[in-house]
């Protein structure tokens, strides 16, 4: 029986391009479904009743939702190939710590330097950078956070490299020149094919979200 | 001649607060599985410079250390509690049922316990109305997910009910310093028998935080939020 796979997505999602990246890792086929965030689908709200949020999979008729649960899910279903956590359980844990610190604290701080000004702005752009350096603290000397290959930290993280570009154009600060390793990391995920055809293009990102801060009351 | 026995035993410590719901969870996935440990008490005001170094990041318990090796966050703990001692699993094997369990247990943290907790046991007035009428909608989503089962994680105690679990004594000291009740038996009749099952199921009985101190601790609480308010 072939696997039937659908993804419902927002183009310029960091999460929902996680999934993307997870599925071409591994090589899955499926049907990505572009979702109108501002009049849902039945798909979506039957999907995914509790949240009602993009990226939803849907395996064979059953859902499973919050990208994070999803790539792990992606890592489990079809095991064959590229596996994105390591074996060793400690080893697991440190990578599943990693990706919990980008959701509760990187992200958070993300949104602020696109919505925020003044004093809130400059503290959102310090906690950032602190960030970064975390993981290029633990990042180290390897190639990747999964070591020689893309891992699930690598998977969570470099959706975001996509909206670097309106984070530093808003906040007006360069990432590169604070964080010289996370953008060297970021351009070795760009060289491989699961990345680059799945993060969009940083321009068409910033026009999103002057789009956002506008409807937001931001400008 | 003597024979010399070289002790084999694994040195397994946690980190916790006699308060704490995330630490209660790694206490009880480590006796369910009949893993010994020793338990080292922090005091939050007073941080050891051991759990500050074990956790520079988030300087929260609870911690686990096994054989030297550090684990933080009480999810990703369980799941490595989970990975290294295969008895009595805590998650199924079906890479879905996995899935929803994960979920479930994601689900009682960033929204079951930000409504009660910080929506109804630290506001008042029409915050607290909000934050009752979203921990309804919340409960509801649980009621629907546990009905027609004994545990979350099926016949047996999974990862969501310990994560959830903190409902089965935190929140009944919630509803009697608020004066709500959020699990109503008529309302929610699946969860509020969960509660019980989970509540009275043998190793979590035994482990409840005393419930006074928690009353104590929780209306102070309430209390620092509350003034916290009060315009000059």
């Amino acid at each position: 029986m072939a696997d039937e796979v659908t993804l419902l997505d927002f183009w310029a999602s960091p999460f929902g391009i996680r999934v993307r990246i997870a599925l071409a890792e591994k090589g899955v086929k499926y049907e990505y479904s572009e979702q109108n965030l501002k009049n849902k689908s039945a798909l979506l709200l039957q999907m995914n009743p509790v949240y009602k949020k993009i990226p939803t999979l849907i395996h064979n008729g059953r859902s499973v939702c919050e990208s994070l649960i999803i790539v792990q899910y992606v890592d489990d279903a079809w095991k064959a190939n590229a596996p994105f956590l390591p074996s060793d359980p400690h080893q697991r844990a440190q990578t599943r710590f990693w990706a919990d610190f980008i959701d509760k604290k990187v992200f958070e701080i993300t949104k602020k330097i696109w919505t925020a000004k003044g004093e809130e702005l400059e503290g959102a752009k310090k906690d950032f950078i602190e960030c970064l350096k975390l993981l290029e603290g633990e990042l180290g000397e390897k190639p990747y956070f999964g070591g020689e290959n893309l891992g699930y930290v690598d998977v969570a993280f470099v959706p975001f490299y996509c909206w670097f570009y309106a984070y530093e154009t808003c906040g007006k600060f360069s990432i590169e020149a604070e964080c010289p390793k996370i953008i060297a990391w970021a351009k070795r995920c760009m060289k491989k094919e699961s990345v680059s055809r799945s993060l969009e293009d940083p321009k068409k990102v910033y026009e999103f979200v002057l789009e956002l801060r506008k409807r937001l009351g931001v400008d | 001649m003597d024979e010399r026995k070289y002790n084999m035993a694994e040195e397994v410590k946690v980190f916790s607060t006699w308060a704490s719901p995330f630490a209660l969870r790694v206490i009880w996935a480590l006796k369910l599985k009949g893993v010994e440990f020793d338990t080292v008490h922090e005091d939050l005001i007073n941080k050891s410079p051991l759990l500050l170094q074990y956790n520079p990041i988030h300087k929260k318990v609870p911690v686990l250390v096994h054989d030297g090796k550090v684990i933080c966050e009480s999810l990703v703990i369980l799941e490595y509690i989970d990975e290294t001692w295969k008895q009595n699993p805590l998650l199924p094997e079906d890479p879905h049922q996995k899935a929803n369990a994960r979920f479930w247990a994601k689900f009682g943290d960033d929204k079951v316990m930000q409504s009660i907790g910080g929506g109804v046991l630290l506001k008042e007035g029409k915050e607290q109305e909000e934050g009752f009428a979203a921990s309804m909608e919340h409960l509801k989503y649980l009621e629907d997910e546990i009905r027609g089962k004994k545990f979350f994680g099926g016949e047996t105690i999974g990862l969501a009910d310990i994560a959830l679990g903190w409902l089965a004594h935190y929140l009944d000291i919630v509803e009697e310093i608020v004066g709500l009740r959020l699990i109503d038996q008529e309302k929610f009749p699946s969860l509020a028998a969960w509660k019980q099952e989970f509540a009275n199921a043998p190793i979590i009985r035994e482990n409840w935080p005393d419930r006074d101190k928690l009353v104590t601790k929780y209306v102070a609480m309430r209390e620092a939020n509350l003034g916290k308010g009060t315009p000059k």
